[in-house]
């Protein structure tokens, strides 16, 4: 007997549709999705935002999440790009934040506000310690910074925080 | 689907061009940096400015306009209007973060005009892009301070870039043709107010410095680029960024 579609059928899909860049977050953690429709011209409509305006991956993602939904659900799924919501950091959700920390990627501050003093004291992901600053808002993808933790002499990467 | 106005286009362009051609020059100090992290800082920025003018390309395309990848490669250089700051060469580092202090201080601020554009395209991308930019100020104040405060010479290098590039940033603000049409219709409050607002928004992140900013009156303003006048130093630029493209226009990737 086949599932029914349904919503949340789509939902639990996306769930397993993780990102190329920070494979532990799925598309529903980082917040990506910003609205699911079981009507018109396709069976499925996902609609969904880039984390940053330039990602290199939102092409790769967008055809991630077709492909993979295509071959769940078996019938045909739109992957639109959702001009009118950005993302900002605070749409991460709280599993997305326990999962960066495992993955020692010290998650942005919960208010998402960007101002000097995110320069200082992120938790190290290492060993804890507050006693860091930035080194760069700039690190090896888009959303990350690299901090230094001087308690345990290490470099460690930051999911930045985005307004 | 609704076209824009020449003088909507004419905004859009302008600031897309700006955006492609300072990532390119971004993009010149990948592998170069004097440190590592400031080579990924440039790149990353490179990155940034090269996907705000996709996306500035793209709201052309779609309001009727051509395809944005042979818009941002196959035009000859009289139909680019970036100005003149953007096509310099990268120099010496200290020029190289000059422009980026005073041209990403001009964008933040533009865009966060335009997060109240009555062209909803452009307020809808600019609520995005003006948080992304914050990041661009945050590291350019951090390196002009630091610099400016590193010893005479530090200091005699930072003064001399700022006022180097002084001139070349007022051209940022060149008044396009038809501007008061889009102040009138609430697209965005035009040039000489964001200026305005640049100037202030300059003044307590040199102070801190302690570098010394010279009255606008005394300079010449590079003006030209917005219409299609450029430096000797856009056409190589364009030679070079354009050039696997060129080869095969029509390959996808």
């Amino acid at each position: 007997m086949s599932t029914p579609l349904t919503i949340d059928r789509v939902y639990q899909c996306l769930a397993t549709v993780m990102d190329p860049e920070i494979p532990v977050l799925s598309v529903v953690d980082l917040g990506m999705i910003t609205g699911v429709e079981l009507a018109g011209s396709a069976a499925v409509t996902v609609k969904m935002i880039p984390t940053y305006a330039a990602c290199p991956a939102l092409q790769f993602i967008q055809r991630n999440i077709q492909v993979s939904l295509e071959r769940e659900l078996q019938v045909p799924v739109l992957v639109q790009v959702d001009a009118a919501t950005h993302w900002h950091s605070n749409r991460l959700t709280a599993a997305a934040r326990q999962k960066l920390e495992a993955f020692a990627l010290a998650p942005p501050p919960v208010s998402g506000k960007v101002s000097a003093e995110i320069l200082l004291h992120t938790p190290c992901p290492h060993c804890g310690s507050k006693d860091t600053y930035m080194r760069s808002p700039f690190g090896a993808t888009l959303c990350r910074a690299t901090h230094f933790c001087k308690n345990c002499g290490q470099l460690f990467e930051q999911f930045k925080p985005l307004e | 689907m609704q076209t824009l106005s020449p003088a909507l286009r004419q905004l859009i362009i302008a600031m897309g061009d700006d955006a492609l051609i300072l990532g390119h020059r971004n993009s010149e100090w990948t592998g170069l940096g004097p440190v590592m992290e400031e080579d990924i800082a440039f790149s990353s920025m490179a990155q940034d400015k090269i996907g705000h003018a996709w996306a500035l390309y793209r709201v052309l395309h779609e309001h009727g306009g051509p395809d944005p990848d042979a818009f941002a490669f196959l035009r000859l250089a009289e139909k680019y209007t970036c100005c003149h700051l953007v096509e310099q060469p990268i120099g010496e580092y200290d020029f190289s973060l000059m422009r980026h202090f005073l041209f990403d201080h001009a964008e933040a601020l533009r865009y966060e005009a335009l997060a109240d554009s009555s062209f909803v395209p452009l307020q809808q991308l600019a609520r995005k892009i003006k948080g992304e930019l914050k990041y661009h100020t945050l590291h350019a104040n951090a390196w002009i301070i630091q610099l400016a405060q590193a010893g005479e010479e530090g200091k005699a290098r930072m003064q001399a870039a700022l006022e180097e590039t002084l001139p070349l940033a007022l051209g940022i603000f060149e008044p396009l043709a038809q501007e008061a049409e889009l102040i009138a219709s609430g697209v965005y409050c035009g040039e000489a107010a964001l200026q305005q607002r640049w100037w202030e928004s300059l003044q307590p992140i040199l102070a801190k410095a302690g570098l010394a900013l010279p009255a606008t009156g005394d300079l010449e303003p590079a003006y030209g680029g917005r219409s299609g006048w450029h430096t000797q130093y856009l056409a190589p630029l364009l030679d070079e960024m354009g050039a696997v493209f060129r080869l095969d226009p029509e390959a996808t990737w």
